[in-house]
Order: structure tokens, then sequence, then C-alpha cells
């Protein structure tokens, strides 16, 4: 089967530089899985899981905060402003997160800074429940 | 001439200050190592944001709606200098070349009529640009609390440099740091990021130049991206400062353990001469006192 290169980018390091046979990833406007041979997009993300299939359907999730993906015939760049494979994830950060988004968004006044934060808190809840703590 | 003791003190004080500046040496190349794998491992992230821009830029034409991170304000008045720094010194020339390479831009504006600004980030810097620029400084960031810098560190001086940007302080954002060339050369830098400096070069944009859709539209895209990439220079700038220190800071202190060595050579030297002078003259006192008798 066809593989496309998937590449997984954070600021302080690269998480994932392979070749996959999809990625879901979560776009700001839905959820959307990357095939090889698809038309070539500029996405950004939401708060959400990058699902990426590799070789032999073995799945592996990383949960990232925002980002922007690049999405080539061949190639797909994530760049993610921050991103932590699940097996890094604890429930303790995820609330720290929660928090820090909270307290974030109380303190700014413009509406559409605390709507964004809201999306964030919501999406961060779910990536919760779908770890099942 | 000095005595015996004053010799052997000397002697002793030299060799401790030369135990410090190696293990200060050693430490620092310890420091280096990881502050270059840190450097090295940005630099994908930075790069690849800088093609995605590059591509994004080749699509859109700058016109009066676009986002003004990209499009500048219109004016060139005020210019705000972003001076990175150590905040440490024991680092040769590392802070004192970013400070002159700043110190010279900023006069340069200044005798152009320009309004400049400068944001400080790291001690060292500031110290040195305060007696100059004293009342042109608006901040100091101080990271000296920070172990390791990350993007944490980087975008809270973005979000300081955007909130400026929005109320209208400045025009232009110049951000000077040391580019870490290897452990013997840094090279100080100023790179321009507001307005975005696309990269228009060729070598940037994809081979495969494809038409791409946007998920949103390209402007929303842009606005969101834009404050991000100040963010992203930011990291890479400090990450890069990062290294430069310890690269300097080694440099410098095995200079300063090979002046010590020498100088324990040449006192050890003079200590042997005036020892055996003084024995010398005791024994032509004592030969000279048995022939007088």
């Amino acid at each position: 089967m066809a593989t496309l290169q998937f590449e997984l980018v954070a600021p302080e390091r690269i998480l994932f530089s392979g070749d996959v046979e999809a990625v879901m990833l979560p776009g700001t406007e839905g959820d959307m899985t990357v095939l090889p041979g698809h038309a070539p997009v500029m996405a950004m993300l939401k708060t959400g899981f990058v699902q990426i299939t590799d070789h032999e359907n073995k799945g592996r999730r990383v949960l990232i905060r925002g980002g922007f993906a690049e999405i080539n015939q061949q190639t797909v760049t994530v760049l993610a402003e921050r991103a932590t494979p699940v097996e890094e994830v604890t429930p303790q950060t995820i609330d720290q997160e929660i928090n820090e988004l909270e307290l974030h968004r109380d303190a700014s006044s413009d509406f559409k800074v605390r709507e964004a934060a809201d999306a964030a808190i919501a999406q961060l809840e779910e990536a919760k429940q779908a770890l099942k703590f | 001439m000095p005595s015996l003791k004053d010799l052997r003190n000397r002697i002793a004080s030299v060799k401790a200050t030369q135990k410090i500046t190696k293990a200060m040496q050693m430490v620092a190349a310890a420091k280096l190592r990881r502050a270059q794998q840190a450097a090295e491992a940005a630099r994908p992230f930075a790069e690849r944001m800088s093609k995605v821009m590059a591509n994004l830029g080749a699509g859109i034409t700058i016109g009066p709606e676009s986002p003004r991170l990209l499009a500048g304000t219109g004016a060139d008045k005020t210019h705000l200098l972003i001076v990175a720094t150590a905040e440490r010194g024991l680092c040769g020339a590392f802070n004192s070349s970013i400070s002159r390479l700043a110190r010279d831009h900023a006069q340069r504006l200044m005798a152009e009529g320009k309004t400049v600004k400068i944001l400080c980030v790291g001690k060292k810097g500031y110290d040195i640009l305060r007696r100059q620029f004293g009342q042109q400084i608006i901040e100091l960031v101080d990271l000296r609390s920070v172990k390791q810098v990350g993007f944490t560190e980087a975008e809270m001086i973005a979000s300081k440099v955007l909130a400026l940007f929005e109320a209208g302080e400045f025009d232009v954002a110049t951000l000077f740091y040391s580019r870490f060339k290897s452990v013997i050369s840094q090279v100080p830098t100023a790179q321009q990021i507001v307005p975005a400096e696309l990269g228009t070069s060729t070598a940037d944009l994809d081979a495969n130049e494809a038409i791409y859709e946007y998920e949103p539209d390209e402007n929303e895209i842009l606005a969101n991206l834009l404050p991000r990439n100040v963010a992203v220079q930011i990291l890479r700038a400090l990450l890069e400062n990062a290294a430069s220190e310890q690269g300097a800071r080694m440099s410098a202190m095995d200079n300063a353990t090979r002046n010590a060595g020498d100088m324990i050579k040449k006192q050890t030297q003079i200590y042997n001469r005036s020892r055996q002078a003084m024995i010398t003259k005791e024994l032509i006192e004592i030969i000279s006192g048995a022939e007088a008798l």
C-alpha cells in the first residue's frame, strides 16, 4: 500500500518522522484523515489528537495544542505548538493546562480570546475522556 | 623585590584561580552540549515554519487588508530593538559584541531622527546599554531563574512584543542575538521580525509549486501564523544564544586557564631564582665569615 511521509515537528524537537499509511488530523473545521495522494491543503489545527497509522496498522496518538498542517500529495508536515505523545500525557498535566487556560480566559476581556480558550478547554476535557482517566 | 612568602602566596592564588576557570570551562562544555542539541532540535521547526510562510507569502499579494504583522504599519518611525544577551558574564566578548551591534544600530536610527525603544532579554546586555540608552530601554526580561529556555519563555516575550505592536508602540522590530556557528565562532546577528520577512528566495519555495487549498481561508491562516512565527523566531534566537553563550564561555575559560598556567610557570621560575639567589647569598656570607677568622 502506498505510504506518505509524515513529520510531526514541535518547537523543541521532532516527534515523528517517517512513512505512514494514514494520519488523522484535528483540523479547526473538523477532523480529517489524510491518505496518500491527498490534494494539497494548508490547514489550521486545534487541540486534539493526531492519530498516526504506521505500516503494520500500528496506531500511535499524539496530543497537540494547536498547530498547522501542510499537506502535499506525498508529504504531510505538522507544526504543532505543543505536542505530547499519549504515553507521556497524565491527568495531572491536562488538569494543569485546563487550569492555565481558565486563568487565561478569566484574565482577558476580549470576547474572541475567551471563546478560543473555552473551545480549547472543551477539547482538553474531551481528550481526557478519550484517554479514560 | 617581593619576598619569597609573597611569591608563594601569589602562586597559590593563581593556582586557585586556575582551578576555578578550569571548572567553569568544564561546566560550560557540558552545558554547551545540551544547549547545542536544543538549538539543533529547534531548527527544523523554524525552517519548516519559514518554508510554510514563504509558500503562503508567494500566494498572496500584500495589500491594505493584509495582516499588519506582514504588511507593517506603513510607517517607519519607531523601532523596537530586542536585545537578547546572557544573564551571566565571564564569557568573553559574547555580551559586549551583541550589545555593540545593537548600540550601533540604535545610534544609526537615532541619527536618522527615528525613535528607538529597547527591550532587553538578559541582564548583561541591559547593564551595558543602560548607561547610554537609559531613556530608551522600556523593559528588562529576566531569565535568570530559567534553567533551560523553551517555548514558554519565547511565547512570553513574543506576547509582550505583540502587545506593544497592537498598542502601536513601534513600527519595526529587530531581534539581536548571537548565532551559533561553532564553539569558537559566534556571529552577532540582527534579524527583523516585525514586519515579517518572508523568504522569497526560490530555495525556500517548494519545487512542486502546488496550488494549495486553505482551511480556513488564507488570511485567517496568516493572521494565526504570523504571531506564532514571532514566537518561533524568538525561541530560535534564545536557543542559539544559549549555545553561543556556553561556547563563548568555554573558549574564554580555556584561554583563562592557559594564561593562568603561563603565569604559574613564570612566577615559579621567579620564585626558584630568588630562592637560589638567597641560598647563594647566605653561602657567600658564611664563607666570607669563615675566611675572615
